[in-house]
């Protein structure tokens, strides 16, 4: 388990666990919830924002706020 | 009789919300400002039938009734206000077919609310192609309420919601979610405090951390006991209130709506492996850049033309026309020189929106934010920022309106108030003759000196916007917290109908809006020009008659020196006068300072004005040019030597000298405040850097 910050680009994942003091509301309610499905779809230079695809919903978020996700990536098939 | 009924339209963003309302109300719509905010209010109405008539209320586009910005809690405010003359007899809740998982969620809130809520799954035409299937008449069922299948790219569906819209008291009110679920304990007791009531919207008051300016806050008179809970206890509940929601949707949906993905194509990754591309990802916006430069820079210039012709000649036309006096002098050179200072800008923000809207509606303005989001941050300007800040070397009026698509207001706000610093187009005239003038024309290891100093001021510009938008960044207080969460919407065409829609509101907006302010300042701006106190403004032909009677002057050489003594005598000339004192440290005499006051029109009405006051004809370059290069101080030396020639240059790349951005401003901000505070500091920053200048040079 570690934060979405350090997964790779194309790696799955299950969102394990978040903080949510530090997760705005509107993450939350886009699908940022333990036990659904995320991915790192593709990273802007610095690799900074992230996009990602969590559940059904494609967004982008800054590394600041993915630090605040903690994943447990899943076994390619 | 006509039936009148209140109908919201709600959804997330990226729904095709707006598309529905076009396709309800056509061009029977109005753009406005909620009173006090700068929130875009849209209505518009559309006949139902024979006697019931809908007016439609397309509200800003937002992810849940949890409002974490000034658009969203618009939405929050009026669902909770029975009283509001906007309180809808019938919400629409737009989703997206692909979506409608996330979707459901604000569907959800806002039926919990009691209002009738009918749900539009839109974009109905792409079911076959990503594979889904829904059992429409389960989900109608499962949501207690009437669901419509939407396409407004095959104009389907949109008839069949007028017909449930005129039978909405059919549609059942009855909520969705049970708030004891959430937390027993704490619901229980907030419905013993305050019985009779919902306690979903008792919740919902307590929640908000916006400002409810509108909303009676007597209604709930003690919430407060309930607000001392701790924030972060609040927001578990929020959270707790979500995931809930999530499952009756998951369960819903599990009976309803099938996907089979092996159907799907996948346009999406293709397209974004390519648009967000490390490298070529920023050649193709750098691209789409220069088209849309080139359009409002280049293409724009032949309507502009045309139009700039037609109204002199329409002037002239109507001095011929009308017998000769200070009525005809209004109309010709007040007012219709004043409504061409507003038809010119047209082709410009015709233009800008058109690349815009076709940007938004593609859904490449989010990729946009991705690629350029680090680089601005540090700035307190959003990724979207740089498509007004380009556009800004062009014309300042299209830039300043190109920010409505920003949607933190503290970034919109700073990028409105750093556009100006950009070199627009109209400083041009000013920075050649300028340059011309002063700069000699010598090149060093082959690069031109005029040249450089022509970048120079570019530069500058940018700079000083990116230093000022710093600055702000640190100064200004956010209203509410926010966060960067951007969706990156599906790829689509963009629908000619919205493009041109918006196309046409901008445009008008400018037109009624700000144009109303132009016109009022150009009148003034003609009048303290035309007129002056005193014999001497009076009688100015009688005296410059016979000072010369024994030149031999002609006509025109005669009537030249008359205006440039009748623009000395007028009330400009007087106030040009009157601050010599102030601008005499930048290097400036009173003729300067009466062409520094009347290009507030436009900066480039400052060579026309020096050229009348030197009496010389106006469309002479060359002419104005020997004239300026002569001109003298009172100890002999040249007027228009380099330390005044570089202090005008940085006076005009930093001084707020356009009426026509600080009316646009002023549309835009809704608000006398901002454009006030700019032509405040901008002035300081212009005179302040001149004043460095010629002092250090001289």
């Amino acid at each position: 388990m570690f934060p979405l910050d350090q997964l790779a680009i194309g790696q799955k994942a299950i969102i394990e666990s978040i903080e949510t003091d530090f997760l705005p509301l509107k993450l939350i309610e886009m699908g940022c919830l333990p036990g659904n499905e995320i991915s790192l779809l593709h990273l802007a230079p610095f690799r900074d924002p992230l996009y990602l695809k969590i559940d059904e919903a494609h967004l982008a978020i800054r590394k600041d706020v993915a630090r605040y996700i903690m994943v447990k990536p899943l076994m390619d098939d | 009789m006509i039936k009148n009924i209140n109908v919201a339209l709600i959804g997330n963003p990226n729904t095709g919300k707006t598309s529905v309302f076009n396709a309800l109300t056509g061009l029977n719509q109005k753009v406005g400002n909620y009173p006090g905010i700068t929130v875009e209010k849209k209505q518009g109405s559309c006949r139902l039938d024979r006697i019931t008539k809908a007016r439609i209320l397309d509200l800003p586009g937002t992810y849940s009734l949890n409002a974490s910005s000034m658009d969203e809690s618009v939405v929050v405010e009026l669902l909770l206000n029975k009283n509001d003359p906007d309180f809808p007899d019938v919400a629409v809740v737009v989703t997206d077919v692909e979506n409608l998982k996330r979707n459901l969620l604000l569907f959800t809130q806002i039926k919990d609310l009691e209002i009738p809520t009918v749900l539009v799954i839109n974009m109905s035409d792409q079911m076959q192609r990503k594979g889904i299937k829904i059992d429409i008449e389960k989900l109608e069922e499962k949501l207690i309420t009437s669901v419509v299948l939407v396409s407004t790219r095959q104009n389907s569906g949109v008839e069949k919601l007028k017909q449930i819209l005129i039978d909405y008291r059919s549609i059942s009110t009855l909520p969705i979610l049970d708030p004891t679920t959430i937390d027993q304990d704490y619901f229980e007791n907030l419905g013993k405090a305050f019985p009779n009531q919902s306690l979903y919207k008792l919740w919902l008051v307590i929640t908000q951390d916006v400002n409810f300016t509108k909303l009676e806050r007597q209604k709930v008179p003690d919430s407060t006991q309930f607000k001392t809970q701790s924030q972060s206890y609040l927001k578990k509940l929020q959270q707790r209130e979500t995931i809930k929601r999530y499952q009756s949707i998951n369960q819903i949906l599990k009976e309803t709506y099938r996907v089979n993905r092996e159907e799907a194509t996948d346009l999406r990754s293709k397209l974004d492996n390519l648009l967000i591309h490390k490298f070529w990802g920023y050649v193709i916006f750098f691209m789409i850049l220069l088209i849309i430069f080139q359009a409002i820079f280049d293409w724009s210039s032949v309507p502009m033309d045309f139009i700039d012709s037609s109204f002199a000649r329409m002037s002239e036309w109507i001095k011929t026309q009308m017998p000769a006096g200070i009525l005809t002098d209004l109309i010709a050179e007040g007012v219709v020189s004043g409504l061409g200072g507003i038809v010119i800008f047209i082709p410009q923000i015709a233009f800008l929106f058109l690349f815009i809207s076709i940007l938004e509606e593609t859904g490449y303005m989010s990729r946009v934010v991705f690629l350029m989001d680090r680089g601005l941050r540090k700035f307190g300007l959003s990724g979207k920022s740089v498509v007004p800040l380009i556009s800004g070397t062009a014309c300042a009026i299209p830039a300043v309106m190109a920010t409505r698509n920003i949607e933190n207001w503290k970034e919109r706000l700073i990028t409105i108030l750093v556009v100006p610093f950009t070199t627009c187009s109209a400083r041009l005239p000013v920075y050649m003759i300028l340059i011309s003038l002063v700069i000699p024309n010598d090149r060093l290891l082959g690069i031109n000196y005029q040249g450089l100093t022509l970048m120079g001021l570019y530069l500058i510009g940018f700079l000083m916007a990116i230093v000022s938008a710093s600055i702000l960044n640190r100064l200004l207080k956010s209203p509410n917290k926010s966060y960067f969460v951007v969706e990156m919407p599906n790829y689509k065409l963009p629908l000619l109908k919205n493009v041109a829609i918006t196309v046409w509101e901008k445009t008008r907006s400018f037109v009624v809006e700000a144009g109303k302010i132009i016109l009022a300042i150009s009148i003034l701006l003609w009048f303290m020009a035309s007129f002056g106190p005193g014999e001497k403004f009076s009688n100015a032909e009688q005296i410059i008659t016979q000072q010369y009677s024994n030149e031999a002057l002609n006509d025109l050489e005669l009537e030249n020196k008359i205006a440039s003594f009748k623009l000395e005598n007028s009330y400009i000339g007087i106030l040009g006068k009157t601050i010599e004192p102030i601008i005499l440290p930048l290097g400036y005499d009173w003729k300067i300072g009466i062409a520094l006051i009347s290009s507030f029109a436009a900066r480039e009405v400052f060579v026309g004005t020096l050229a009348t006051i030197y009496s010389v004809e106006r469309d002479a370059e060359e002419t104005i040019k020997t004239r300026m290069a002569g001109e003298t101080r009172s100890d002999g030396s040249r007027l228009f030597n380099l330390p005044t020639g570089i202090s005008l240059m940085l006076f005009y790349a930093f001084a707020m000298q356009c009426m026509s951005t600080l009316a646009i401003v002023k549309k835009e901000t809704n608000s006398w405040k901002w454009p006030g505070i700019q032509l405040f500091s901008m002035t300081i920053i212009a005179y302040l850097s001149a004043l460095m200048a010629y002092q250090i040079l001289k």
